[in-house]
């Protein structure tokens, strides 16, 4: 069993504090998707610009959610700005990787679902500061709550520049 | 009056007398605040299942074996004791569910559709539980009807004032008789006659009423009322349905199967008698053994004497949690304790929910972070999630003082 100070590095509080990247980006040009943690309630909004040249130019997040949640969609922001897309999936695949997450490849649904243990973990992708966020392995219910920004992230790159409509909601006829 | 020796009922509960390390590996006596979502069980309970199990297990209802015979009678007297339980005028009111989900799942799929078409409009609150919406969300898709929602004080009460409007034509209203999320208890008995007097029935989400407070559905005046035996002390895996023995009567079955036919052939089947006509296939037999040793343990001690307990309790929450952390805590919904249930849901400044429950399973507290499945409500008052501690039987102010201790402890953490 892990302390708390295992969880919650200085780090990730600094970023909860002072979240970088937030705010929103016009849609289009910006792809933008929305993320649920259907667990607790969190939202996150995910904003990215991406060039000709397949260049994330930008990123905005928003919504709000726990200090891991926001710190993680926070320092991911500052990890894929100016990055190219194929750079920006690598470093979701070793991130999840990172949670003890192993995929085949990152589905564009988001989902967790095609583990792979076997694997190979890429050494060559730098997460940096991600790296505190190692600790909430430790902690499994919260797994969810570091990936969601990153889920999030890749259903916005892979929706394109269409306007977001990932769940689909039921409504009553007419109303 | 009798007031409740806690460290007596505290030791009918095993499973609240245990140690947890912490991560930092302080030993600290588990205290358990989540009675909302799920409340513990006495031996009592587990027990007269485990006595069901080893020497009075059969199906209920076919064999004619003497087994079978004594199974039958404790599924039934069960049944007699929900139904006494609740003032029910009679057993065959009651019916068995797996939970009051499914309660009200029936009540939607069932006279629901026998009821409602196109353009007709039901009425909920915005304070309901998931469980009371999706059912009808479904039904609304699928038929076309209109949903209204009565809306929310700032203070977390229902706000009645164009209640007249809205029941205006309205086929049904259904609410919560107490918030899970607020604690909140509503005007029941006023919002049943409001439906009546508009030609609406009236169905009661008693899931969060039912464990904590005395209650009669003939006082009450209502059609339907729901409730789950795992919040009242009873197992998981069953839930009760009540309703007026003319409505149930008329409903269409809900699922098809054994146990609700009087006959079936290669072309039709006909339907069995009320309650067993919406009790499809082997019941949850141990469940409702173990349901009605639950009721025989609260009414040992008297339902007013639990509401009771609670209210004190909650009294001393509010004003312990107020004293030790002032402006830095917000407590949701109605400031006075009587008119409440013990339920507090509370947001640090600051501070996510989540964050605050991890802090406080450092201090071995076990309350519940997140929506708790209303998210309408936390809409309203604009909030993804809040940090709820929830009061049972079994909890005393030593339990509200380590909740305490455990915020104090999760607000300097965070402290920037």
């Amino acid at each position: 069993m892990a302390g708390l100070e295992d969880l919650y590095r200085e780090i990730i509080l600094d970023h909860y504090r002072s979240p970088r990247n937030r705010g929103e980006l016009e849609t289009p040009p910006a792809h933008r998707a929305e993320g649920f943690n259907p667990l607790c309630g969190d939202e996150i909004v995910v904003y990215v610009d991406v060039d000709d040249e397949g260049i994330i130019e930008d990123i905005k997040i928003g919504g709000q959610g726990c200090s891991i949640s926001q710190s993680s969609a926070s320092m991911m922001s500052a990890a894929i700005k100016g990055k190219t897309l194929g750079e920006a999936r690598k470093m979701t695949t070793a991130f999840k990787q990172l949670m003890s997450i192993h995929e085949t490849n990152v589905g564009g649904d988001g989902s967790e679902s095609e583990l792979d243990p076997e694997a190979e973990v890429d050494t060559t992708v730098k997460l940096g500061d991600l790296e505190a966020l190692q600790g909430v392995v430790k902690f499994p219910t919260r797994i969810k709550c570091a990936t969601l920004g990153w889920n999030t992230l890749t259903e916005a790159l892979t929706l394109g520049s269409a306007p977001a409509d990932p769940a689909s909601p039921i409504r009553p006829k007419n109303h | 009056m009798t007031k409740l020796d806690i460290a007596r009922i505290r030791a009918d509960f095993p499973i609240l007398n245990q140690r947890q390390r912490t991560g930092s590996g302080i030993d600290r006596r588990l205290v358990f605040l989540d009675s909302a979502a799920s409340s513990q069980r006495p031996t009592q309970v587990i027990e007269a299942m485990d006595q069901l199990y080893q020497h009075s297990y059969a199906n209920v209802h076919r064999g004619v074996y003497q087994l079978a015979e004594r199974a039958t009678q404790a599924y039934e007297g069960a049944r007699a004791k929900v139904a006494a339980f609740i003032g029910a005028t009679t057993p065959d009111e009651i019916v068995f569910t797996k939970n009051a989900t499914e309660a009200l799942n029936l009540i939607a799929h069932s006279w629901g559709r026998a009821n409602l078409s196109e353009g007709d409009a039901i009425v909920l609150t915005i304070m309901e539980h998931h469980a009371n919406i999706v059912p009808w969300q479904m039904l609304a898709a699928e038929r076309g009807i209109e949903i209204r929602w009565i809306p929310v004080t700032d203070q977390g009460e229902l706000d009645l004032s164009n209640l007249d409007r809205i029941l205006d034509g309205a086929k049904l209203l259904a609410f919560t008789s107490m918030s899970n999320v607020l604690g909140t208890l509503n005007p029941v008995e006023e919002l049943v006659a409001a439906a009546h007097a508009h030609g609406a029935v009236a169905v009661i989400d008693a899931a969060q009423s039912v464990p904590h407070l005395p209650t009669n559905v003939v006082d009450l005046g209502a059609d339907f009322l729901v409730f789950s035996s795992h919040k009242m002390l009873g197992p998981t895996g069953i839930g009760v349905l009540w309703a007026r023995q003319e409505l149930l009567e008329a409903m269409p079955p809900f699922l098809g199967g054994g146990g609700m036919i009087l006959n079936v052939t290669t072309d039709s089947f006909t339907t069995a008698e009320v309650p067993a006509k919406f009790e499809a296939g082997t019941p949850p037999i141990a469940e409702a053994v173990g349901l009605g040793a639950a009721i025989d343990y609260l009414e040992d001690f008297g339902m007013q004497n639990v509401r009771r307990h609670e209210v004190e309790l909650t009294a001393y929450a509010l004003r312990t949690l107020t004293e030790r952390l002032g402006d830095r805590l917000t407590i949701y919904g109605p400031p006075e304790p009587a008119a409440r249930g013990g339920v507090l849901s509370m947001a640090l400044k600051d501070v996510h929910a989540h964050d605050v429950s991890q802090v406080l399973d450092e201090h071995a507290v076990c309350i519940r972070p997140g929506h708790h499945c209303a998210k309408p409500l936390m809409r309203h008052f604009g909030v993804a999630a809040t940090a709820r501690a929830s009061f049972y039987i079994y909890n005393d102010t030593d339990d509200v003082d380590a909740l305490a201790d455990a915020l104090v402890a999760a607000d300097e953490f965070f402290a920037l």
